[in-house]
């Protein structure tokens, strides 16, 4: 029981991860209306961006908006700059391009700050939690920023006009457009938002893997699993997905088949939970009667 | 000037022309109709007013170019686009819908009265308000349409073919609806139809479109009693 | 109704004609136009190795290899509009059954390009019946999973006997029958050729025939697809057994020419490899995937000698960024692929002339 409940929870701290970066796919899905393969590497160049403020003396607490401010510029920026000229061209193109993206970053980083890799800070003390080791208190301040980010998440696309605006312009452009919005700054503004959410989860989980260039490969795929697992029109499905396929994962990997196929054993578990609810566990299916 | 002028419009899908040289006008507070068959370059028409597609000539509104400006820019002037198919955002709830409707319009209070009209005429809207947009029946999306259209508080209102694939009871109600959105709102319209006698029925003004060409165009009346139009179009 | 029809033709019925093939460039007709520059390359595909030294025929014989497993890819993706980014395990189980019939049963390496086909054919089509359900990004992500999943079934202990576990298998290298005129290099390059012929004249035949019409409806318009008549649920499943058959097809072919396989030469990196030669050469385009080929294999090398080029040691590191660049500058070029620039130009071309 001990065991079991120990390998819940190590599962559950990893999933809080793979919710963090589930929550910024879902988010970009929503204002784009496709994955962004890019954004794993666009986070992991967030923190790179962060440690190096770091470097320079400069306090976790402050480092931490700046860098969520940068990241929302550059998101905003590569819309513009690079997908403004192709919005018409087929949506393969644009995998292409994410996938261009993704070796730019990847390679850039590794050029600019080496493949070494680097310890970063937790701005969270490293404390026992009531007595137990179970749980570090960076894992439990991790948890605790991605439910509240998505809190505000949950609140900018229900109830603000912009958050309404977004959710439109992605699901019906031309509609979108004969309504007034102007489409064009909706896609660069999910950008930003994206990447800033992207900036947030990076710095989250550097403390726990190392910050190298390669950290969030692994993750992003976890991550898309744990968004299209909880659905991906559902912000909380993607954060409850993200913490099912982490303790999925683990537990597969304790009693199951060992670690050495838990990879295989959790993707196999999202396919069957496709072929059962193929718009996710909380995803809703998108009916039109005509 | 007329309100609405256009003037010398083409229109262009890739490499096919669809509009060759339009010229029609819209007087403010009219209601003016564009008959013709399928294809006839109907739809092309507003699309073109909404800059949706690629086109030269001369388009002026209440005495701006439209020609040249972004969908989103013209719809601020206050033209709003009913489109082909309606347009309904699926995902979202009926009054979200509205709500996208409004998103030009400033402060909470117009919106909520602009809401409050179109719940008044459309009452229905008002029940299925927190529903799914996509699972609303197909009048009660071309109400949607039409409501979503009217939160814009719009001087002009395009109209395409809000008959399409309606049953005839609904389509009576909402012409209706249509005809007393125009006298208590002073909108003006500019509406497409295939269904002659109803549109003829609703506008004062009519032209009528052939292959991308304005073929014949006067008063609802002259037209009705054309003896071509009446055999072809209105089939009596 | 078919009021001006013209005395030569008076005879045959009327039928409905590709209308490309009545454009002309300097008076010739399209379809002529086809024919010569298909003639132009294969006499150059015949003459090329002679020319070259055995690296460069080694990298000719490669593209070509990548050009089948891009085919493959289009059939699912383009003309079936199945988006996969899985092939990279169709590609290995292809490889690993030649590998694994020519070094534990010593069977001729061209006796094991058939079997391995086959055997990526049922696989396809199995995980095609299941991907029937899935739709666009959940497809994706369903392929993707066998991507991720396919190193670490390759290096699983049970069957480490069979596959060699983590170190792979190494085959010998089949020998030039006639060494005096054909290197090994170049006698590979040529059974690759053949075999690359053959798939894209078959590829060829099946989409212009009524099977390519029903993957093309249905990856255009389902509904209208199955109303007409066809059945979609077995299309789409065999469409996925024969593209996985080609790509499985190449991946033999990849083991014979490098003779070594290893899991981690089959991951998910290679999918997406696949993908973008896939799009860079054109979607739906099956010569298309000739230049994706040779996009895919040529561009990475450019990219590091570009890298090298401004003289830092560290610029090994920039190389992914050039090639980055290289990518999004192609589709800025070519946003609908090669193919989409061909028709484009050629447009252009005929309207003038
Ligand atoms: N998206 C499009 N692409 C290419 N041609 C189009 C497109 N939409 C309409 N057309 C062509 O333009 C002409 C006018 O069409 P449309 O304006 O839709 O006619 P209507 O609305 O009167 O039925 C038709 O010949 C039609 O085939
Ligand atoms: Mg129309």
């Amino acid at each position: 029981m001990e065991y079991f409940l120990q390998q819940t929870l190590s599962g559950l701290a990893n999933g809080a991860i793979y919710a963090c970066v589930a929550l910024a796919v879902v988010m970009i899905y929503q204002a784009i209306d496709h994955f962004n393969f890019a954004q794993g590497e666009m986070a992991m160049f967030s923190t790179f961006i962060a440690w190096q403020m770091m470097q320079w003396g400069m306090p976790f607490w402050l480092v931490f908006p700046v860098c969520v401010v940068i990241s929302f510029a550059g998101g905003v920026v590569i819309e513009r700059v690079i997908f403004g000229p192709i919005h018409n061209a087929p949506v393969l193109s644009h995998v292409i391009v994410f996938i261009a993206l993704f070796s730019i970053f990847n390679s850039l980083a590794g050029f600019i700050w080496e493949f070494t890799i680097k310890p970063f800070p937790s701005p969270f003390p490293e404390k026992d939690v009531l007595g137990t080791n179970l749980i570090a208190m960076h894992e439990l301040g991790m948890i605790g920023i991605t439910l509240v980010m998505l809190v505000m998440i949950y609140l900018f696309f229900r109830f603000t006009p912009i958050g309404l605006a977004m959710r439109a312009a992605a699901a019906n452009p031309v509609s979108a457009r004969l309504v007034g919005i102007s489409v064009k700054w909706m896609l660069s503004l999910g950008w930003g938002l994206a990447a800033a959410i992207g900036a947030v989860a990076g710095m989250l989980i550097a403390p726990m893997v190392y910050l190298e260039p390669n950290m969030m490969l692994g993750i992003l795929l976890y991550g898309f699993a744990g968004a299209v697992v909880g659905g991906l029109t559902s912000p909380g499905g993607a954060v409850a997905g993200g913490f099912l396929v982490g303790v999925a994962e683990n537990l597969a990997g304790a009693y199951v088949i060992g670690s050495e196929l838990k990879l295989t054993f959790a993707l196999v578990l999202i396919v069957g939970v496709l072929l059962l609810r193929p718009a996710g566990l909380f995803g809703r299916v998108v009916v039109n009667r005509v | 000037m007329a309100f609405l002028e256009v003037k010398g419009l083409e229109a262009f899908y890739g490499h096919t022309q669809a509009l060759h040289g339009l010229d029609f006008e819209l007087e403010e507070g009219g209601i003016t109709t564009i008959l013709g068959a399928n294809g006839a370059g109907k739809t092309t028409t507003l699309r073109s007013i909404c800059g949706m597609v690629r086109n030269n000539g001369s388009i002026t509104f209440d005495g701006n170019s439209l020609i040249g400006k972004a969908t989103e820019n013209i719809v601020r002037l206050g033209i709003a686009h009913v489109p082909e198919g309606r347009g309904t955002f699926v995902r979202i709830t009926t009054e979200e819908n509205l709500r996208l409707g409004a998103y030009t319009i400033k402060g909470a209070k117009n919106i909520a009265d602009a809401m409050d009209r179109v719940y008044n005429y459309f009452p229905r809207l008002k029940e299925r308000r927190n529903q799914q947009a996509g699972t609303l029946s197909g009048g009660e999306q071309q109400m949607l349409a039409v409501g979503r259209a009217l939160m814009l508080r719009p001087r002009l209102m395009l109209l395409d073919e809000p008959s399409f694939g309606l049953a005839p009871l609904i389509v009576k109600e909402l012409f209706e609806i249509l005809r007393s959105i125009n006298n208590d709102e002073k909108v003006s319209m500019l509406l497409v139809e295939q269904n002659a006698t109803l549109a003829l029925n609703l506008a004062d003004h009519a032209y009528l479109l052939e292959t991308g060409r304005v073929v014949m165009s006067g008063t609802s009346e002259d037209i009705s009693s054309d003896e071509a139009v009446r055999q072809s179009y209105l089939g009596y | 109704m078919v009021a001006d029809v013209n005395t030569s033709s008076a005879g045959r019925r009327a039928i409905p004609e590709n209308p490309a093939n009545n454009l002309a460039i300097a008076g010739i007709r399209l379809p002529v136009w086809n024919k010569i520059l298909i003639a132009i390359l294969l006499v150059v595909a015949v003459i090329a190795p002679f020319f070259l030294e055995d690296f460069d025929v080694f990298q000719m014989t490669y593209a070509l290899v990548f050009a089948m497993a891009i085919l493959g890819l289009n059939l699912l993706t383009g003309f079936n509009g199945q988006f996969s980014l899985g092939h990279s395990a169709f590609f290995g189980i292809g490889a690993y059954t030649t590998a694994m019939m020519m070094a534990h049963w010593e069977v001729a390496f061209y006796w094991t390009i058939i079997p391995a086909g086959i055997v990526c054919l049922v696989a396809g089509f199995l995980f095609g019946l299941p991907a029937l359900r899935l739709e666009g990004l959940y497809l994706a992500l369903a392929t993707f999973a066998l991507a991720t999943a396919m190193p670490q079934i390759l290096k699983y202990h049970a069957w480490e006997d069979l596959t060699g576990g983590v170190q792979g298998l190494d085959l010998d290298k089949p020998e030039s029958p006639f060494p005096d005129t054909l290197s090994d290099d170049q006698y590979l390059y040529f059974i690759v050729l053949v075999v690359a012929i053959i798939l894209f004249i078959c590829a060829w035949n099946l989409v212009r025939g009524r099977t390519g019409r029903a993957m093309i409806a249905i990856r255009d318009n389902p509904i209208a697809a199955q109303t007409m008549g066809v059945n979609n649920a077995v299309y789409k499943s065999l469409t996925f057994g024969v593209s996985a058959l080609y790509t499985g097809i190449a991946g033999s072919m990849s083991a014979i020419i490098i003779q070594f396989v290893a899991p981690d030469s089959f991951t998910f990196l290679l999918a997406v490899t696949f993908l973008v030669g896939l799009v860079v050469g054109g979607v739906a385009s099956i010569p298309g995937a000739i230049f994706g080929g040779f996009f895919v294999l040529l561009i990475p090398n450019i990219s590091e000698a570009v890298a090298d080029m401004t003289g830092r040691t560290d610029a090994k590191g920039l190389s992914w960024a050039v090639y980055g660049l290289f990518l999004i500058i192609t589709v800025y070029v070519m946003p609908s692929g090669a193919a989409g620039l061909v028709r484009l130009l050629v447009g252009k071309l005929a309207r003038r002339g």
